[in-house]
């Protein structure tokens, strides 16, 4: 589903990503970690077609087609989802407001019917359900006083709405309790099936004890430099990073 | 530029001048020339130089005529869903014949009401355009709310302007809102077509006791025109008076908004909102005067400036020594679109009293690009997601517009524009 070949990002002239290398089939749930400014986020914005982030070599496929020159919003009607390490707050327009426009826009895309506000409320509220999110909240402005949790579930919410084919969930566990990283797990995990796939990036083992991962993969100075299965999180938690620093920085030296 | 020129620009409209009003005009007109156009250098229009504009924009220095305007004119510039009392001006002088009126209500010319102390609230001597409409309005309109009455319905002044020679329009309105009376004025301008005129309004407003008086104005006109508009109010106990200033176009426009707090437990609220593009230059200045213990007054204006547009807001607050328990709000945002767009903006705080709430602020920024990513990674395409925020970023203005058959008029023309330009 996804490929991505030796792929080399920079901003500002700081090359970040340093050839990366991922396939990810459908059905399967890869999980990326990694100390910090290892990458991770770069990687799922530039997935995502931030433009900030200037790719300088290697090419990305998503079933099939190229990911690269499409548009943010073509990468998301073609069904990438990218949940943010860090939603951020829009003043004046709330959740309700922008997600019926994309919504149709990604149906229409899609070649999909329009959804009327009536068939739209109803998916609302079986999405609301999902995640467990209170409409109130959904119109109020985008994330304006939302708890570090209300603005994650928001995006899983998000991420329920617009039935993406691959989704990435950047850091979703930050920042949550043990009830809501249940609650956005579960919504994570009823949405999974064997035509869709997730990333998952993340700091801890905790979330991949609900998120059960297929591959775990550790990026480090850009590049992925250790793939395993759900095994290496688990001694990732015991033994900490540095060891694979360690292993890296000196094969890097010879 | 010589004053000479200026003041021989000005001749024709001192002659054309009727017969009313003669000792006040008379007055009008040695204050003018004790003024002179506000020069290049003059503080209060120094970045706005209007003097300059006309001399090079404006072909003949005359009194527009009316033009005759039809029903179906009228019809179609109400806006949708609009129920309420229909003024109909035709380059500032009033259409008995296509207007109509509400119980409560008493219309007037101002040639018949020769005892309207003109220019005691929007006095001369404070600004050389009041000064000029003083001297040469044509007619106007005498508006006065009875005592106690409360007129639900909102009163819409439609002003059309078209002057194909180029020439002076000069709309003078007067009300009086008798005590504890209730009234929403909408003072809408629009052109006809798009040759160039300037508009020199002045507007006075004399609120009684526990009045609440609303006066929207929406300035829609072609992007030839040279308008200076001066709007004074004076605001009595227990009174509240709102102001929303909309401006979607023009070539050069000043609005000078003056509120008089003269009596305690007073509100004045001044909301502004300019949506600029092309080469627009709008300016608003606004000013309300704390003269007494116990007012309060807001103020939010927000403008977004594309292409080489130009904005200018200037907001006084004055504060008198014995205004204490003072509350001013003082709020202006600006988003620029381009890199040609250009804002000058300055709160001008004078504070003598010591126990006073008073806040200001402003910004300038462009839009938000996080923000648009966020949307557009939802799978909006760019110009929607742009007019989303930017229409959000206005709304808060909007919002305060109670009248829905404006707020909707207005929503549907700026999302228009969303859609192409902005
Ligand atoms: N917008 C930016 N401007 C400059 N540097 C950036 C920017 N975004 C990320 N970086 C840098 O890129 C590196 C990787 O950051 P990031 O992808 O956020 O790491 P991670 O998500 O793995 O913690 C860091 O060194 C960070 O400082
Ligand atoms: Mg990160």
């Amino acid at each position: 589903m996804l490929s991505i070949k030796n792929l080399h990002a920079s901003i500002e002239g700081t090359p970040i990503l340093r050839g990366i290398n991922l396939e990810v089939k459908a059905g399967e749930v890869h999980a990326i970690m990694g100390p910090n400014g290892s990458g991770k986020s770069t990687l799922a914005s530039v997935l995502a077609g931030r433009e900030e982030y200037e790719v300088t070599e290697g090419e990305v496929l998503f079933q099939g087609k190229e990911l690269l020159p499409l548009s943010p919003e073509d990468r998301a009607r073609e069904g990438v989802f990218l949940a943010f390490q860090y939603p951020i707050e829009i003043p004046g327009v709330s959740t309700t407001n922008f997600l019926r426009t994309a919504l149709n826009q990604v149906r229409e895309y899609r070649g999909q019917e329009p959804l009327d506000a009536v068939k739209f409320l109803s998916l609302m509220k079986e999405k609301m359900a999902l995640v467990e999110i209170d409409q109130k909240l959904l119109s109020r402005s985008l994330n304006e006083g939302f708890s570090g949790g209300e603005k994650k579930r928001n995006e899983i919410f998000q991420m329920a709405m617009l039935n993406p084919v691959l989704s990435i969930l950047d850091e979703t566990d930050s920042g949550l309790d043990i009830d809501a990283l249940r609650i956005v797990s579960n919504g994570v995990n009823k949405l999974k099936s064997d035509t869709t796939a997730t990333i998952v990036v993340t700091h801890y083992q905790r979330l991949l004890d609900y998120i059960v991962p297929d591959f775990v993969h550790v990026l480090y100075k850009g590049r992925i430099v250790k793939s395993g299965t759900k095994e290496l999180a688990l001694e990732l938690e015991e033994k900490g990073y540095d060891w694979i620093k360690e292993e890296v920085d000196s094969t890097a030296t010879v | 530029m010589s004053t000479l020129t200026q003041q021989e620009l000005v001749l024709g409209l001192f002659e054309a001048a009727p017969a009313t009003f003669l000792s006040l005009r008379q007055l009008g007109k040695e204050s003018f020339y004790a003024q002179g156009m506000p020069a290049l250098k003059s503080e209060e229009y120094k970045f706005t130089p209007i003097a300059k504009k006309l001399e090079s924009g404006l072909t003949d220095f005359f009194p527009a005529k009316p033009i005759k305007i039809s029903t179906e004119q009228v019809k179609s510039a109400v806006f949708a869903g609009f129920e309420g009392v229909v003024l109909v001006f035709s380059n500032g002088q009033y259409l008995p014949e296509l207007s109509n009126s509400t119980e409560g209500l008493t219309v007037n010319l101002l040639s018949k009401t020769e005892n309207t102390p003109l220019g005691s609230i929007a006095k001369a001597d404070n600004d050389p355009f009041t000064a000029l409409n003083q001297a040469t309005f044509t007619d106007g309109l005498h508006l006065s709310i009875d005592n106690k009455k409360v007129i639900e319905s909102p009163i819409l002044l439609l002003q059309f302007h078209q002057a194909q020679g180029g020439q002076v329009i000069s709309p003078r309105i007067w009300i009086e809102a008798g005590d504890f009376s209730k009234a929403t004025f909408i003072d809408y301008q629009v052109s006809l077509d798009d040759a160039p005129y300037f508009v020199n309004k002045v507007v006075e407003i004399k609120g009684g006791v526990h009045a609440d008086i609303t006066y929207h104005s929406l300035q829609e006109e072609s992007n030839q025109v040279i308008e200076v508009s001066n709007v004074v109010t004076d605001i009595k106990q227990d009174s509240q008076f709102t102001s929303t200033q909309i401006t979607l176009s023009g070539d050069m426009v000043r609005n000078n908004l003056t509120l008089n707090l003269l009596e305690s437990n007073s509100v004045g609220n001044m909301y502004g909102l300019y949506l600029l593009h092309g080469k627009s230059h709008v300016d608003n200045h606004t000013n309300v005067d704390h003269t007494i213990p116990h007012a309060e007054s807001n103020e939010l204006y927000k403008g977004i400036l594309a292409d080489q547009s130009r904005g200018v807001f200037n907001g006084k607050i004055f504060v008198r020594q014995i205004a204490q328990k003072t509350n001013a709000f003082q709020q202006n945002n600006n988003i620029l679109l381009s890199d040609d767009a250009i804002i000058n903006t300055k709160p001008q705080l004078e504070i003598w009293a010591d126990d006073v709430k008073c806040s200001h602020g402003c910004t300038v920024g462009q839009l938000d690009e996080e923000a648009l990513f966020y949307l557009q990674a939802r799978g909006i395409d760019k110009i929607t997601a742009r007019g989303l925020l930017l229409y959000a970023f206005a709304g808060e203005v909007l919002d305060k517009i109670e009248e829905d058959s404006l707020r909707n008029y207005i929503v549907n023309q700026i999302q228009k524009r969303l859609g192409s330009n902005f």
